[in-house]
């Protein structure tokens, strides 16, 4: 298991935006791997870099937006100095994303088949039978009833769970090694997110497909992921096992953000809140950029902190004062 | 028992979209088009106690927001009747009708499409209770000041516009704007759905703190059974326009009754449910204007019976302040 090359390995990664107001460091020295089957939950608030970075791996930044460091290993193939042919190859055959929006993913005066298949025919030459064929073999992966019917469809006639299906079946359309997927079940009713998810999970076991979840939504990837990483403000600030964060945080953002999620414990209580807000990005506060909201904060926070690993191998914490005494 | 502050009495709202001329002329060419009737809401029965915090819970479409709306007195119920402290609203003089409008007052998903842009918040938030004569022209100043601190927010800020705040502190104005004609009830429709996490923390305490102070009464509808579990004492299930069950927190979220709250609580994602496997109910939502016949829920329910499909089951009391409807309580 351990020589084994990850799908994905993030080092160092920093995307910035270049404003007229400034540079805005939306990303800012990220790292992080991804191994073969493995289900990653990437979650921050808005505005932390946690789309951004799902952005940057699959190459789709935007203009004044650029990946200035780092190094985005797929296989071990660096992804940040590939270029744009390469890319276009790896992009949806390899590697595929999913976004929060399904009507975003799916062009409307299209019908999905013709959509589908041409996805298909862009990285292989097949016929469109065949490709007809892979299409609906997704749909039906998916979990989509009826998929010969359903192809013929226009998305506008489908409903959100099922438009979010159909986006994930195109994700699928290249059984890719990894699949980005950014807030996907956000829309969504409670019981189409369980389908969803229930979907996904059941693929990812099946396929041993690599999944990077992006979310705000801390009990969503509770279920689901293997290991989570806590961006803020553009850095992880903790990662490591899913149950050592959710159960031991060490940083007080995952901390605080764990208490701000109403449980079933707690009822009636007051929520234990982070005071503030999340701080611009053109306008970091210096040292950690937690700081201003946190509860532990002193003079140490105003350098840098850097990454350690104070309780247990391989739950990392970008923090001076680590919450270690909890039992 | 006092009078509940609101009471619902077999309320529906219908929504009907007419025919265009372009259909009409297609029916008198010999087409069979017909108006299509929404059942939003159908025949709800529902009572809000003063100083009680209701749960009103269910998936797009359910018809959720509508009931929010026909109790904020913005939509007319098509059918049955409004109870507001015991009278009939239809009943209601000039002065009494002005009086359920203030007490009631609504709070919306999205701050930012429910403020006006190109007002200034101290004139958000000042305008009402200055037309209503709550107070003077002249105390609108400190009145806005005092709000804006009720919210939490600073008083500086009443100068600037809407754009200029984040979203949970425009949605802390929007709670500012409903508090500033002293309302007895809110109605707060998906009222923090919008808000990031930490922040949606802080606006749940605010409405906690806020009833405390002002002995407030809350309708809360939302689609997140985390956040309404935390702040109510009583919960309402919907399901496509009609109640299925209705329950004490406590009770419900310990014992469901009906199989779509089971179904619903099932599948409440929870921080302490780790790499569980989901197991979703299947199928989807159906159309309200096409609803399913009997049960609205069986085509989706694990435990339907022929009867499911052919007749509608009602909403009866199961056990003291428990209700729910569903054919299973009358098998055993």
């Amino acid at each position: 298991m351990e020589d084994e090359t990850p799908t994905l390995a993030v080092e160092d990664l920093k995307t910035h935006f270049f404003t007229k107001l400034g540079v805005a460091e939306a990303v800012n020295g990220v790292s992080f791997t991804v191994k073969k089957g493995e289900v990653v939950g990437l979650v921050g608030e808005s505005g932390s870099g946690k789309s951004v970075t799902g952005f940057s791996i699959i190459g789709l930044v935007d203009h004044p937006g650029r990946v200035v460091e780092g190094k985005i290993l797929f296989k071990g193939e660096d992804l940040a100095q590939a270029d744009d042919d390469r890319m276009r190859s790896l992009r949806g055959r390899r590697i595929a994303m999913i976004f929060q929006d399904p009507m975003m993913t799916l062009n409307p005066v299209l019908r999905i088949d013709t959509q589908m298949i041409e996805a298909v025919q862009a990285h292989e030459q097949v016929s469109e039978k065949e490709a007809r064929e892979t299409a609906r073999d997704a749909l039906v992966q998916v979990g989509i009833p009826s998929p010969d019917e359903r192809l013929k469809s226009y998305p506008h006639q489908f409903s959100g769970g099922m438009r979010q299906r159909v986006a994930i079946a195109t994700a699928l359309l290249h059984k890719p090694d990894l699949i980005i997927a950014d807030e996907p079940t956000t829309a969504l009713d409670v019981t189409i997110q369980g389908q969803i998810l229930h979907e996904v999970q059941k693929l990812c076991r099946e396929t041993g497909m690599s999944l990077i979840w992006i979310t705000h939504d801390l009990s969503v990837v509770a279920g689901l992921a293997d290991r989570i990483c806590v961006m803020y403000a553009g850095q992880i600030v903790e990662r490591g096992e899913i149950s050592d964060v959710l159960d031991h945080p060490l940083h007080p953002y995952t901390n605080g953000l764990i208490g701000s999620v109403p449980s079933h414990n707690r009822r009636g209580q007051p929520l234990a809140q982070i005071p503030g807000m999340t701080p611009s990005l053109l306008n970091l506060p210096e040292g950690c950029a937690f700081h201003p909201r946190c509860p532990r904060a002193d003079g140490a926070c105003f350098v840098q902190p850097q990454v350690t690993e104070p309780a247990k191998l391989g739950h990392e914490v970008r923090c001076v004062h680590p919450h270690l005494e909890q039992a | 028992m006092a009078e509940p502050l609101i009471e619902l009495r077999d309320v529906s709202k219908r929504f009907v979209k007419t025919l265009d001329l372009a259909e009409k002329i297609v029916n008198l060419a010999g087409g069979s088009l017909r108006e299509e009737v929404v059942h939003a809401v159908d025949q709800v029965n529902l009572y809000v106690d003063e100083g009680e915090v209701v749960g009103l819970v269910g998936e797009s479409g359910c018809g959720k927001s509508t009931l929010g709306r026909v109790i904020a007195g913005i939509h007319a119920a098509s059918d049955g009747a409004l109870f507001y402290r015991g009278t009939d609203v239809t009943g209601l003089s000039p002065e009494e009708a002005k009086e359920w409008g203030l007490d009631v007052q609504m709070i919306f998903q999205d701050p930012m499409s429910s403020l006006n842009p190109r007002m200034r918040v101290r004139d958000i938030i000042g305008e009402a209770p200055v037309v209503h004569g709550i107070i003077k022209a002249g105390e609108m100043d400190d009145y806005v000041d005092d709000m804006l601190l009720r919210v939490g927010l600073d008083p500086l800020f009443k100068r600037r516009y809407p754009h200029q705040f984040s979203g949970g502190q425009r949605q802390r104005i929007g709670i500012a704007r409903a508090l500033a004609v002293r309302p007895g009830f809110l109605v707060c429709d998906e009222a923090i759905a919008a808000l990031d996490v930490s922040i949606q923390a802080q606006v749940i305490n605010l409405f906690s703190d806020l009833r405390e102070d002002l002995n407030l009464t809350y309708l809360f509808i939302s689609h997140d059974l985390g956040v309404v579990e935390h702040l109510s004492d009583r919960v309402v299930i919907m399901y496509l326009g009609r109640v299925v069950e209705s329950a004490p927190t406590e009770e419900l979220f310990d014992k469901p009754n009906h199989p779509y709250t089971t179904a619903l609580l099932a599948e409440v994602p929870r921080i302490e449910n780790r790499g569980r496997k989901f197991m979703p109910i299947k199928g989807e939502i159906p159309s309200p204007i096409d609803p399913p016949s009997g049960c609205h829920f069986h085509p989706r329910c694990p435990h339907a019976m022929p009867r499911c499909q052919a007749e509608q089951p009602v909403l009866r009391e199961i056990a003291p302040g428990r209700f729910s409807a569903c054919h299973l309580n009358n098998e055993a």
